[in-house]
């Protein structure tokens, strides 16, 4: 019977675009995405490190092969996406670490027109930690790139 | 174009809306439709519904009762963030052609009506009521359980919730995973959890802390953003994921519900206080 009603019916589901799409949602969306982003290219990361140290178990030669591979811009500037993608999602993290604490969200109340609501409550300490972040960003960027 | 008001004459402003069509008689496909309206002040985007189907377009549909945000019908995706259409002024949007389309992440029936069997199974599945383990009192009360103000206010804000389904529909999870609660479902699931006459945590954990609970909310709260009603269920969300994690830790609290107050027997009602009226239910 309900599979009946449902071939008759429109999915209206989002899907993937749910996702990455933010639209006129606020930034705390916008930040979602980069966090998934950045966790994703993480993984990525990892599995190809996993790999390339696992080059070592065959021998000197092979090391020294695939570190020559390496040494080109492109991986060069792959690790320093790597670099940004984890200072972002480090602190981000952080942040929901603590907010899916409940901590920073404030305390729960009657609700009074216009509502402030916890996003509007832990949104200084998503302005701080994003300041920290872009700090450590262009700190490590320079030392990165050897510019100091 | 000019609309004749108590005499007065009201300049109204032209706009577009830009309505979703579906109907799964016509096409397996969806469909906009385009209709001008005089807009006057103070007109809302369901008002706009009204005017298309009662001078334009009568085979339109939509869901819509109170037309004062209490019932929780008119729920759609207008211009790009999902809101009651009761609820939004078509002024306050600043735009000269306004999209009206369905919910997302439901199933649409027809026209810009969602299907919300999904919305209230989940409602229903995290035991939205009262329980106590006193069943007998429970279902012949004596008298009412005891609560102050206090107690009350901690609750107080997710009590609001209309079962409009705007939050849902904003939620990123729910977006790829249809089995997820839901904001609607996880804030009333705290709503009953931490009312102090409540018994019933343990018998929602079994629900909330689960593959397809509470833990799917990445906190991208933009559920919080869109409730007409100030409910904040992304805060909800999150202090149910704190009460989860201090009872694996046993760091919560035990309490027991609330006690009954005086029993009304002995209670004497005031003089200008009416009778209620006669129980239907048995
Ligand atoms: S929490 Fe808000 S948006 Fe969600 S169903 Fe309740 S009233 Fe609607
Ligand atoms: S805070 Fe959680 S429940 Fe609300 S929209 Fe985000 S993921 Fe969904
Ligand atoms: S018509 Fe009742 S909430 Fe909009």
């Amino acid at each position: 019977m309900e599979n009946l009603l449902k071939n008759k019916q429109y999915n209206n589901k989002l899907g993937i675009i749910g996702w990455f799409y933010a639209g006129k949602y606020h930034i705390e969306r916008y930040a979602y995405i980069l966090h998934r982003i950045t966790g994703f290219g993480l993984i990525l990361y990892l599995l190809f490190h996993i790999f390339v140290t696992g080059e070592r178990a065959k021998g000197e030669q092979a090391w020294k092969n695939i570190m020559d591979f390496l040494n080109q811009p492109l991986f060069k500037f792959l690790e320093y996406l790597v670099l940004v993608a984890f200072l972002y999602h480090a602190i981000n993290g952080f942040r929901l670490i603590l907010t899916e604490l409940a901590i920073f969200l404030g305390k729960p109340a009657s609700p009074k027109y216009p509502y402030v609501t916890s996003i509007n409550r832990q949104r200084i300490l998503f302005f701080i930690l994003m300041i920290l972040a872009a700090i450590l960003i262009i700190f490590s960027s320079l030392e990165f790139f050897k510019l100091i | 174009m000019a609309i004749e008001k108590n005499q007065e004459i009201v300049e109204a402003k032209i706009v577009k809306f830009k309505v979703f069509r579906f109907s799964s008689e016509e096409s397996d496909e969806p469909s906009f439709k385009i209709y001008e309206i005089p807009v006057k002040k103070g007109m809302t985007v369901l008002d706009g519904l009204i005017h298309i189907k009662e001078n334009l377009d009568s085979t339109l549909n939509f869901r819509y009762s109170c037309r004062m945000g209490v019932c929780g019908s008119c729920g759609m995706f207008i211009n790009g963030l999902p809101a009651l259409g009761c609820h939004t002024q078509i002024s306050h949007l600043n735009s000269d052609i306004v999209e009206v389309k369905p919910l997302p992440n439901y199933y649409v029936i027809r026209d810009i009506v969602p299907d919300f069997n999904s919305l209230f199974q989940k409602h229903k599945s995290v035991k939205p009521f009262i329980i106590r383990e006193h069943i007998e009192e429970l279902g012949n009360p004596t008298s009412e359980y005891f609560q102050t103000e206090e107690e009350k206010e901690l609750i107080s804000q997710f009590t609001y919730c209309i079962k409009c389904g705007v939050c849902s529909s904003a939620c990123p999870t729910l977006a790829t995973d249809s089995e997820f609660l839901g904001p609607q479902a996880i804030s009333q699931a705290y709503r009953y959890s931490a009312d102090t006459r409540d018994e019933g945590f343990l018998e929602r954990i079994k629900i909330l802390d689960s593959s397809h609970g509470c833990w799917r909310c990445h906190f991208a709260s933009s559920c919080s953003q869109v409730c007409p009603k100030g409910v904040d269920p992304a805060f909800a969300s999150q202090l149910i994921k704190r009460e989860i994690l201090l009872m694996r830790f046993g760091l919560k609290k035990k309490r027991k519900g609330a006690p009954i107050t005086t029993l009304t027997k002995e209670v004497k009602r005031l003089e200008e206080i009416p009778e209620p009226p006669k129980r239907t239910l048995r």
